[in-house]
């Protein structure tokens, strides 16, 4: 065997970041393909002389825009544990993180709503099919978000407060789902 | 933060490691192992088992369409076996076969002591078998595409978003290891080309496979409520085969491409030139995912219909902008990693100064493999023209099979080059050569044959077809290329467990190789390093090997 020149360990590179990074771009285009798909299949109803939301179904637009808003408010709690982290300050990581399951629960509460306000059975139209779809998979993404933020809380406040790194990906991800909600409330909730 | 294993390091692993204990210890080792070489050899051997299955189910497909009169099987049956063979050399075969070789050396390639997130890894070679094993029940009773049994239809798609999502999270962490666990000194320009593969190759499977997963999350639910949007069991091939055909398949070049690039330069005992050409053109093959972002199995070049004039020139411009960036830029990258590989192989003005090239089977593997390959590549691109019309015949098949058996031909060219890491044991050469060239020939029979039908029109995915011409002996010459992989697959899973056993001893650098991988004991330990090493060039150990002063004397064996 060769011996090669000892070296100090290798300094730590960012991989929950970098790791994260990389796992948004797996979930940009899993929504993205299903928008994809969600608009041509639409345009075949429309091009056909159809109805693609089917009649008499309204979509209830108040919490799907606050959905929207909550988002946003949401990556400004993760950053704001981002900030609190840096500057080692243990209550205003508690209070953001905190926030951000609060916050991330409502969204989950205002998605359950609509399902409730909308009485659409699943099986009454391609339309019907193609919304639970895409919204389900997004709800799903955001409950993946919160285990992440507990995770996080637990961690940090476990005595990890140094433990930056994993704050800056937890808000990432959030920054991705942001993005990614606002095109999926473009297509499915205003243009429909 | 760091998220490397730290079971690895503990001195339970060395101790039980040292004194070895039971079998059954040794199995809930494995079973709950997040060891990357470990994880990379079970990924092998069970890409391996599938790859033999779906060659027998090539040999039963090839056999049903030899006469054009469809015998054996109905049309049904013939069209969900197709399906299976497909989905099956994807899913099961070539995909999990790259990842598993790359999951295995790339942190030995780095320097490194693990993968990052190696218990990701671990839940993505268990999601992998558990789909994969699923996928298998639901073909089997009448699921999958244009099956009759609703219960095992949502099986199957289910199955194949637990295969994807596993894919996927094996991918996400090769990715991340190349990104973050590289040695001191080894910037990302001076990794190993095989590891900027694999590089390239996950961050496209990461873009790639969770759009699949998409699309069968849209058909489960669809179908699932009785939906119609996609024509129930009969429209899962047509919204799904952009996955299992075409310009996507590119990326398995890509790892195969990084595997001859590092091969060439062992065998010609020189060091690889141009490397940042050869890095760009690597990268250029993972332009391949764009078509399966875009989910497109086919990107169409329209025919000549109207004349070029300057009303319809933007359009036609952008008609072959398109085709060209998502069917061509990989062909080109694959070209450039050949060129300069040519240019190492070219022996020097001075033959005095032109080291002896060291012929070896990995080689053998990889040169016909990675130009089988291209062989399919440029197949999926000539699909694309119309004028040439080739969409809805068997040279789709032809295409798509060069590049799928071309990309298993260098990762079992791989396998052979690495297989001292993993056992501490060398495959026969002589025997290991001779392998490579059966399957070669395999994979040339199982596609060059419809690649030529299809010019003869012969229908895609059909048993029935009109008789005349060549046909048949086309159609028979598929069937025993079928076999021919089969055949070597399964002789090739034979010799790794004879020498496994009971092979020469390999060695710690058997190939006289020029990355870190070689540093390190066969096999290699728990840890991979006992110290970190540095590095200064890409060729790590042949900067060593220039300054004997750094050898510990042990040397290779």
């Amino acid at each position: 065997m060769y011996a090669l020149p000892p070296a100090p360990p290798p300094p730590p590179r960012r991989q929950m970041l970098i790791g994260t990074a990389i796992a948004s771009v797996g979930v940009c285009t899993l929504i993205g393909g299903m928008l994809a798909v969600y608009i041509r299949l639409r345009e075949s109803v429309r091009d056909a002389g159809e109805s693609w939301v089917p009649e008499g179904v309204t979509i209830p637009e108040v919490p799907s825009n606050v959905m929207l808003i909550s988002f946003f408010v949401l990556v400004l709690f993760a950053q704001w544990a981002v900030y609190a982290t840096r500057r080692g300050d243990r209550v205003h990581i508690g209070l953001s993180l905190g926030l951000v399951g609060i916050v991330g629960l409502a969204i989950i509460n205002a998605q359950a709503y609509v399902y409730n306000q909308l009485a659409l059975p699943a099986a009454d139209s391609t339309y019907a099919t193609m919304f639970y779809a895409v919204t389900g998979t997004m709800t799903a993404l955001v409950i993946i978000g919160l285990v992440f933020t507990a995770i996080t809380a637990f961690r940090l406040l476990g005595g990890r407060e140094s433990d930056k790194e994993i704050v800056a990906a937890h808000a990432l991800y959030w920054y991705v789902l942001a993005a990614v909600f606002s095109a999926l409330w473009l297509i499915v909730y205003v243009s429909k | 933060m760091s998220t490397l294993d730290p079971t690895l390091e503990s001195p339970v692993v060395r101790e039980t490691t040292s004194i070895g204990l039971g079998q059954s210890v040794a199995t809930a080792g494995v079973l709950t192992t997040s060891d990357h070489k470990t994880i990379g050899k079970v990924l092998v051997g069970g890409s391996l088992l599938g790859l033999l299955a779906v060659a027998v189910v090539g040999v039963i497909l090839g056999v049903e369409r030899v006469d054009g009169d469809a015998t054996l099987l109905d049309a049904d049956d013939h069209s969900q076996l197709f399906a299976a063979f497909r989905v099956g050399l994807v899913e099961a075969a070539v995909v999990p076969l790259l990842l598993g070789v790359s999951v295995f050396v790339v942190p030995l390639q780095l320097g490194a002591r693990s993968l990052a997130f190696p218990r990701l890894a671990a839940a993505g070679w268990w999601s992998w078998l558990a789909g994969v094993g699923l996928l298998v029940i639901s073909l089997a009773f009448n699921g999958g595409p244009l099956g009759g049994d609703a219960t095992m239809v949502e099986l199957y798609l289910g199955a194949n978003i637990l295969v994807l999502g596993g894919l996927t999270a094996v991918a996400t962490t090769l990715a991340t290891t190349v990104l973050t666990t590289r040695a001191p000194g080894m910037r990302l320009h001076r990794a190993p080309l095989f590891s900027w593969a694999a590089l390239v190759g996950s961050i496209a499977i990461v873009a790639v496979l969770p759009v699949a997963i998409g699309s069968h999350i849209l058909q489960f639910v669809d179908y699932r409520y009785g939906g119609a949007a996609f024509g129930g069991s009969s429209g899962i091939w047509p919204w799904t085969s952009y996955l299992y055909t075409g310009p996507v398949l590119g990326i398995t070049a890509v790892f195969a491409a990084g595997f001859v690039a590092d091969i060439v330069a062992v065998t010609f005992r020189k060091r690889f030139p141009h490397r940042a050409v050869a890095l760009i053109g690597l990268g250029l093959i993972g332009t391949a995912a764009f078509a399966g972002i875009g989910q497109q199995d086919v990107i169409t070049l329209p025919g000549t219909g109207s004349e070029v004039r300057l009303e319809n020139f933007a359009t036609k411009a952008g008609f072959l902008a398109v085709w060209g960036m998502f069917t061509r830029l990989p062909v080109l990258g694959v070209a450039i990693v050949m060129g300069i590989s040519a240019l190492v192989a070219k022996p020097a003005k001075a033959a005095a100064s032109t080291p002896r090239p060291n012929l070896n089977a990995p080689f053998v593997f990889g040169f016909f493999g990675l130009g089988l390959a291209v062989v399919g590549m440029l197949g999926a691109a000539a699909i694309g023209i119309e004028d040439l019309g080739l969409q809805g015949t068997v040279f789709e098949e032809g295409a798509a099979m060069a590049t799928i058996y071309g990309s298993v031909l260098a990762g079992l060219g791989a396998a052979t080059y690495w297989f001292a890491k993993a056992s501490g044991r060398k495959l026969p050469e002589l025997q290991v050569g001779g392998l490579a060239t059966l399957g070669a020939l395999g994979g040339a029979l199982a596609s060059v044959p419809y690649l030529i039908a299809g010019f003869l029109d012969q229908p895609a995915a059909s048993a029935s077809w009109a008789n005349d011409g060549p046909g048949e002996l086309l159609n028979a010459l598929v069937v025993a290329g079928h076999a021919a992989v089969g055949l070597t697959v399964l002789a090739f899973a034979g010799l790794v467990a004879k020498s496994w056993r009971s092979g020469t001893d390999a060695g710690d650098d058997p190939w006289s190789g020029q990355t870190l991988e070689w540093a390190t004991m066969s096999p290699a330990p728990a840890d991979n390093f006992s110290t970190t090493p540095t590095v200064m060039s890409p060729e790590p150990l042949l900067d060593l090997k220039a300054k004997p002063s750094f050898d510990d004397g042990s040397g290779p064996s």
